[in-house]
């Protein structure tokens, strides 16, 4: 290349050096280059900055007294409103379902008489084990962890969750709870 | 009319000349309007002459920020009431209701989630007037989704969304999003048991979007969880809660509607641009 060759489209007749041209166009991208750098560092940490790192929520596990003293065949609910969990023991089995819908995440209530329950938000009906009977639910309520803690109580984590027939019905999402305890029914 | 300086017998006067005429009257009303007028704040606000002359009256428009939006001229066909439905004036009417109505409740309102039912039940039976700011931010609410549909039926079946009109037909559906999401964020604000489950609900079907949705398609391509995927970055937390109460705060109130004045100003500019509104099938 020619040093006197004009650079086309630049407004100044006169001719450029090379090193003047090469200066020009290292500075342009130097310039832009380093803006989109600081624009796209910018909107990486916009985007982190809204993810929050710390959760002022309820904590996910919490003791639910003595396993024993559920009884057979019954869903307690007076754990729903401040954990979301109902605790069901069927004979020496005793689980802790998640209270929310798997259609999308309502807490369904329930309903003693008819032995279900049902989502007050589109209707899904789920029996006592957790699997879905009617309305537009796809897969069975969630089974939180249980534990008998080392002072007997009842630890539930909710972090800890399984739904699939199967390894649901194993622990640590069933706890054995040994025969002839209280709370058992007698017949 | 007040009698002129000029001899009686020349019939033709020019408007500049009689303007002037008026302005140097000896009636107390017209030499009020002249000093007024003629002070250097009015004329540094009000940059044409009287609108009495068609030159003034075009001036008015084009000096005026409100105006000049408006097209310089309208197909006397295009007027008609049939042919708009004026839909697309009532949406943005409502938009300015709601812009007033909002913030004054936005004095008495906080977004906190042990205040928030209180503060709404407290602008229904405790603030004066209350009732009547929060009912009509409600039904012009209701009232905007609707003139916001009926206004894009309008232009669907009068064909305006024909080329020139492309881009700013695409406009408009982003301007419709953005009025869905509005009352999305705003349904939220009375923390009640209604909203607080129809945004659980809402929540979750953003939790199922596929890739970035933590029970969406493919969500594990790019390791989706409860507490990192867009479900998340819409709550500020895995449940609805203070963060989420604060954030729907902040989008409807802040960034939404900032967004949709800027989305707004382009609308109608484009439709000037775009050769006025389309005429008559």
């Amino acid at each position: 290349m020619v040093a006197a060759t004009p650079v086309e489209g630049t407004q100044d007749r006169r001719p450029m050096s090379v090193g003047q041209r090469l200066s020009r166009r290292f500075f342009a991208i130097l310039g832009l280059g380093g803006l989109a750098g600081v624009v796209a560092a910018w909107s990486a940490g916009l985007v982190r900055f809204l993810f929050p790192r710390i959760l002022y929520e309820p904590p996910m596990n919490f003791v639910a007294g003595d396993p024993d003293a559920y009884r057979s065949g019954e869903v307690e609910t007076r754990w729903q409103k401040d954990h979301r969990v109902w605790v069901v023991r069927e004979g020496e089995e005793l689980y802790a379902l998640i209270a929310q819908c798997t259609h999308l995440g309502c807490t369904p209530t329930w309903f003693a008489d008819e032995q279900l329950f049902k989502c007050p938000c589109h209707g899904s009906n789920f029996t006592r084990a957790g699997d879905p009977v009617a309305g537009p639910a796809p897969s069975p309520l969630y089974r939180a962890s249980v534990q008998r803690g080392m002072d007997g109580q009842l630890q539930v984590n909710k972090a800890i969750s399984e739904n699939r027939p199967g390894p649901r019905d194993a622990a640590p999402f069933v706890l054995r709870l040994k025969s002839g305890q209280r709370g058992e029914r007698s017949a | 009319m007040m009698e002129n300086e000029e001899p009686p017998k020349e019939r033709v006067v020019k408007p500049q000349e009689a303007l002037e005429g008026i302005e140097a009257g000896k009636g107390f009303q017209e030499r009020l309007i002249h000093k007024v007028t003629s002070s250097e704040l009015w004329r540094s606000v009000i940059r044409h002459g009287s609108p009495a002359l068609r030159r003034n009256r075009a001036l008015t428009v084009i000096s005026n920020f409100f105006l000049h939006l408006h097209p310089l001229s309208i197909p006397r066909r295009a007027l008609a009431f049939a042919h708009t439905w004026c839909m697309g004036g009532i949406t943005f009417l409502l938009f300015l209701v709601l812009t007033v109505s909002g913030v004054l409740l936005m004095f008495y309102y906080v977004p906190e989630v042990g205040r928030a039912y209180e503060d709404m039940k407290d602008l229904q039976f405790a603030v004066s007037f209350g009732m009547l700011m929060r009912n009509l931010h409600r039904w012009s609410a209701h009232a905007m989704v609707v003139a916001v549909i009926l206004h894009m039926m309008r232009v669907f079946y009068s064909g305006a969304y024909k080329p020139p009109r492309q881009f700013n037909w695409v406009i408009g559906v982003s301007l419709l999003v953005l009025t869905l999401l509005l009352s999305f964020t705003g349904y939220l604000l009375p923390w009640d048991q209604l909203s607080l489950w129809a945004i659980t609900v809402g929540a979750n079907m953003a939790g199922a979007t596929p890739l970035v949705g933590y029970q969406g398609p493919f969500h594990e391509l790019l390791g989706a969880r409860v507490d990192n995927d867009v479900r998340f970055l819409l709550l500020g937390g895995t449940l609805v809660g203070q963060n989420a109460l604060l954030r729907f705060y902040v989008l409807h109130c802040i960034v939404l509607p900032l967004v949709a004045v800027l989305g707004m100003a382009i609308h109608f500019w484009r439709v000037r641009k775009d050769g006025g509104i389309s005429k008559p099938l």
